[in-house]
């Protein structure tokens, strides 16, 4: 731990106020989301609760607001606060989920491509290639097309959450393989490789043990700059109203409830969510930049 | 009058551990057609040096006192664009790496002649004369056709040659050559160094010739430096430097060649390693490894003394110390 | 070079064989058309005869040769949701997305290479700053909310410009452009703004890093080091170097643009095949998204054959060379 403190990173991570203003700002973003449960001033999603009598209510500081909705209310009586932070929570949990799938996935298809060469390099790099011809938003929106199409409208909503977390992550999985492919390229001539292989290790577990740590360098950075564009993904996709069902709301889904009420001028409903989007990318991207920064051998 | 005069260069980097000197109070001159010879090991501070002289030190690096003086005039302190003019038309440069000094792109006719026309009054057709003119000096066949080739349709040595006639041929009174042959094949080496040698002598170029090869500083070079951590240990014309060295570092590095003419069976090694530049030991920098060392080396250290044919920032040469 | 694009057409084949293969396995296992077509009530018989009509009885590979040959006339069949022809539909709405997609990658050039360079050579001006700061901003909003707050300013506040739909526009044949009225083009500012924009901010930083690492060179030292001026280091040797790998990977990104198009055109109501593509995906009509995905499909091969041609053209070191010297 020491160390660390001690480190270059640690070092130009302190040095760059940007960085720190970031990773504070998505602390706070994680933190309200994780918690919206606990913090979230109302529950948006308890009908009960609603009161129809406060639709429409403007954020506190015009002239109509209320102190007990902050950022004004939808259509339904929802307080725009609490909505967001659930939102978010379904944002931030879409998004990871996605990156953490696209980083195993991705991962094993670049060290197995990598370490056995050959045929099943070839094979694998292929279907990467393939799939890098099309941008990812357009495989996303296929699978999710594909899938909903596919399955009975009830089975579809039930499972609609892990089927954009699939079809975001799957969407991305190349660029992790073929980075990771070319680190183990790299890695596998190396001596302690060779040495492994001659004390007769398997492969699996030299693939794995040694292989592995040495690659993850910058596997790291691409699942950082990858989280800001899961998350945006999935935003995308709920404003299109293919994304997650309406029972779990997203950010994404929330500006699209909210573009219904752009021109009647109840434009928070709309614009909130939006802005609370922008921060939370703003700042997975900006961390991800330093890291990125940090992390180059060559810029140091 | 010397072409050349670098008086106490020191060139610092800042850096987050401190401030690193990577060269301290070095002091030569080169006269008019000379060829000094830079030898030292790795990180001595040669390449860093010639890096000055034409202006190019990377950020942060920078000159934090001396003087580095061409024809009498200033030059260390000039603006950009005064330094430009210098550059390439007084001072040439040649590097170490032929594969990435070219400009993949444009062809070598291409690249000279645009180095002629920034610098010479002559229009770009008599430009492209003279550039043939020198592809055939440096013993490029063929230059006519040739001219409009590309740099990757050469060979490594064909490129180096080609790096020589761009650095020569805006005429400049004298060239920093860093590592000049190092990158290419045995064999071709020693052509392009006579080839190099030829030229500068039939142009009356003066040369500093960088190079951690003891061979082509003796082939090469009128007078030698050697430098070590930084600073000048020794310097004098080349045979008395080799032949008979007074610095405690010089023989050793004298002493670690192998020799043609008798068999050996081991060679002569120093032991240690150079200090790191953020850890150089005070007093002279080279009395943790020197077998001559006594107490003044681990205190004080040493300027560029005389010691006979050559000069040595020793302490055996003080006055009255006697010679070793 | 002949046998350069012999080469690269051949590797564009099995990119297309597989995803006709996905097209068609969408058809053929996707669903059940026949249900589609024939609603509630339906007898035995007219399933039956619905079946031999459409070919779903005859095996998986005659079936699959017949969509292949189909697919290359043209012939995707009928839509379920709107029971016109599919090409019919898409040749209606290729119009719109085309003039909107060639006029937001135009934008997004002309503005983000200049800006890329500027921020590659003067690294620490302000305005660099204010730049990079832009594109950082730039990357992190999604294009349908760069829409909604456009739509937001210049539409709903200022009025000064249309928020949905194309405006008029004249027809050339087959073709309807919106490039000739002026509200044509007043509705085509903002979709073509919101469209460009995140690809420009992609190009500028692209352009910048690309031109940081070629100013960071060994031949651009020596060149220095010859004493050439700035102006030919900078937009001569810095600028052809940067632009080679820049050329393939926005050519690439342009493909993007096309993918994009489908959240702009649904954000401004915009007829074009992005529009159409999304309502299919909500409506599970196959047909549209089987067509759409093989025209894209084709549309990007044919983008990554282009590039590839491009970069033989400008990199010397693709072309084999006629004598290696010694």
């Amino acid at each position: 731990m020491k160390a660390f403190f001690d480190s270059d990173i640690w070092w130009s991570f302190t040095r760059s106020p940007v960085t720190v203003i970031s990773a504070i700002v998505a602390f706070i973003c994680i933190a309200g989301a994780v918690l919206a449960p606990v913090l979230a001033p109302h529950n948006p999603f308890d009908l009960a609760s609603l009161q129809l009598m406060d639709a429409f209510k403007p954020p506190v500081w015009q002239a109509e607001g209320d102190r007990a909705y902050p950022l004004g209310t939808d259509d339904q009586g929802r307080d725009m606060l609490s909505a967001i932070m659930y939102g978010a929570r379904v944002s931030l949990l879409v998004g990871f989920a996605a990156v953490v799938f696209s980083t195993l996935v991705g991962v094993t298809v670049g060290l197995l491509a990598g370490y056995l060469g050959g045929k099943v390099d070839a094979l694998l790099m292929r279907i990467a290639d393939i799939q890098l011809t099309f941008p990812s938003i357009l495989v996303a929106l296929l699978i999710d097309g594909v899938v909903r199409a596919a399955l009975p409208r009830e089975t579809h909503s039930e499972v609609a959450l892990f089927v954009v977390i699939f079809a975001i992550g799957i969407s991305n999985w190349p660029q992790f393989a073929r980075t990771v492919r070319g680190s183990t390229l790299v890695e596998r001539n190396k001596e302690y490789v060779q040495a492994a292989r001659v004390i007769g290790l398997s492969p699996l577990r030299i693939m794995r043990s040694h292989v592995l740590p040495n690659v993850m360098s910058p596997v790291l950075v691409i699942a950082t700059l990858n989280l800001g564009f899961a998350i945006l993904a999935e935003a995308t996709l709920s404003f299109l109203g293919v994304g997650v069902p309406p029972t779990q709301p997203s950010l994404g889904t929330l500006i699209r409830i909210g573009n219904d009420f752009l021109f009647s001028g109840e434009w928070w409903i709309t614009i909130f969510p939006g802005v609370a989007l922008i921060v939370m990318v703003l700042s997975v991207n900006l961390l991800g930049d330093w890291l990125r920064d940090a992390l180059n051998p060559r810029l140091r | 009058m010397t072409l050349l005069q670098v008086k106490n260069l020191r060139v610092e980097f800042p850096t987050r551990r401190g401030t690193l000197v990577a060269l301290d109070d070095v002091s030569f001159d080169i006269a008019p057609g000379e060829v000094l010879g830079v030898v030292g090991e790795s990180g001595a501070g040669k390449s860093m040096t010639g890096a000055a002289i034409i202006g190019l030190l990377e950020p942060p690096g920078r000159i934090a006192g001396g003087e580095i003086l061409l024809e009498g005039r200033r030059i260390d302190n000039l603006p950009y664009e005064q330094m430009r003019q210098i550059r390439g038309r007084q001072i040439g440069a040649i590097f170490q790496d032929p594969l990435t000094t070219l400009n993949p792109l444009y062809t070598i006719g291409r690249q000279l002649v645009e180095t002629m026309t920034t610098h010479l009054p002559i229009g770009p057709g008599e430009a492209r004369e003279k550039a043939i003119g020198w592809l055939e000096l440096v013993g490029i066949p063929a230059a006519r056709e040739r001219i409009d080739s590309y740099p990757h349709e050469f060979s490594g040595g064909m490129r180096q040659r080609v790096v020589i006639a761009l650095a020569l041929c805006a005429e400049p009174k004298l060239i920093v050559a860093d590592e000049p042959t190092t990158a290419l094949d045995v064999s071709i080496q020693a052509q392009v160094i006579a080839m190099l040698k030829t030229l500068a002598r039939e142009k009356g170029t003066a040369m500093m010739l960088v190079t951690h090869d003891m061979g082509v500083i003796a082939e090469t070079a009128d007078r030698v430096a050697v430098m070590y951590a930084g600073r000048i240990g020794e310097i004098g014309p080349v045979r008395e430097v080799v032949r008979h060295a007074r610095h405690p570092y010089s023989q050793g590095l004298m002493g670690s060649i192998p020799p043609l003419d008798r068999r050996v069976e081991r060679l002569q090694q120093i032991d240690g390693a150079m200090p790191r530049l953020t850890a150089i030991p005070q007093g002279c920098a080279y009395n943790p490894r020197c077998p001559k060392v006594f107490e003044r080396c681990r205190v004080e250290r040493p300027e560029l003394l005389d010691a006979g044919t050559t000069r040595a920032a020793c302490w055996l040469y003080a006055e009255g110390a006697g010679h070793v | 070079m002949f046998s350069f694009i012999v080469s690269r057409i051949l590797q564009a084949l099995p990119v297309m064989f597989v995803v006709s293969l996905i097209s068609f396995a969408m058809f053929a296992y996707v669903g059940d058309p026949v249900a589609i077509m024939l609603g509630q009530d339906f007898t035995e018989a007219q399933r039956e005869a619905l079946v031999r009509d459409l070919g779903l009885d005859k095996p998986f590979f005659v079936q699959f040769a017949t969509f292949v040959a189909n697919a290359v006339q043209g012939e995707f069949g009928l839509s379920y949701r709107l029971s016109r022809p599919v090409a019919e539909l898409i040749a209606e709405r290729a119009p719109a997305t085309l003039e909107l997609a060639l006029t937001a990658a135009f934008l997004a050039l002309l503005i983000g290479v200049p800006m890329g360079v500027y921020t590659g050579i003067y690294r620490n001006s302000w305005l660099s700053r204010f730049f990079l700061t832009f594109s950082l901003i730039g990357v992190s909003l999604p294009t349908f909310l760069i829409g909604i707050l456009l739509i937001l300013t210049f539409s709903v506040w200022l009025g000064w410009l249309p928020s949905f739909g194309r405006g008029d526009v004249t027809r050339f044949g087959w073709w309807s452009s919106g490039f000739f009225t002026w509200s044509g083009l007043k509705a085509l500012v903002l979709p073509a703004i919101t469209l460009g924009l995140f690809q420009l901010t992609l190009i500028m930083r692209l352009v910048r890093s690309e031109m940081m690492e070629v100013l960071r060179t060994d031949y651009v030292k020596f060149a220095r080091a010859r004493g050439l001026p700035n102006r030919a280091i900078n937009f001569g040797h810095a600028l052809k170097n940067t632009l080679v790998p820049v050329i393939t990977i926005a050519g690439l990104q342009l493909g993007g643009i096309i993918a994009f198009a489908i959240v702009t055109e649904t954000v401004f109501q915009w007829p074009g095949m992005g529009l159409l593509f999304i309502q299919s995906v909500g409506a599970a009509d196959i047909p549209v998204m089987a067509a759409y995905l093989m025209l894209i499909a084709l549309v990007f091969v044919t983008i990554n054959l282009v590039v590839d041609l491009l970069y033989y053209a400008v990199d010397p070191r693709l072309r084999v060379g006629r004598g290696k010297g010694h």
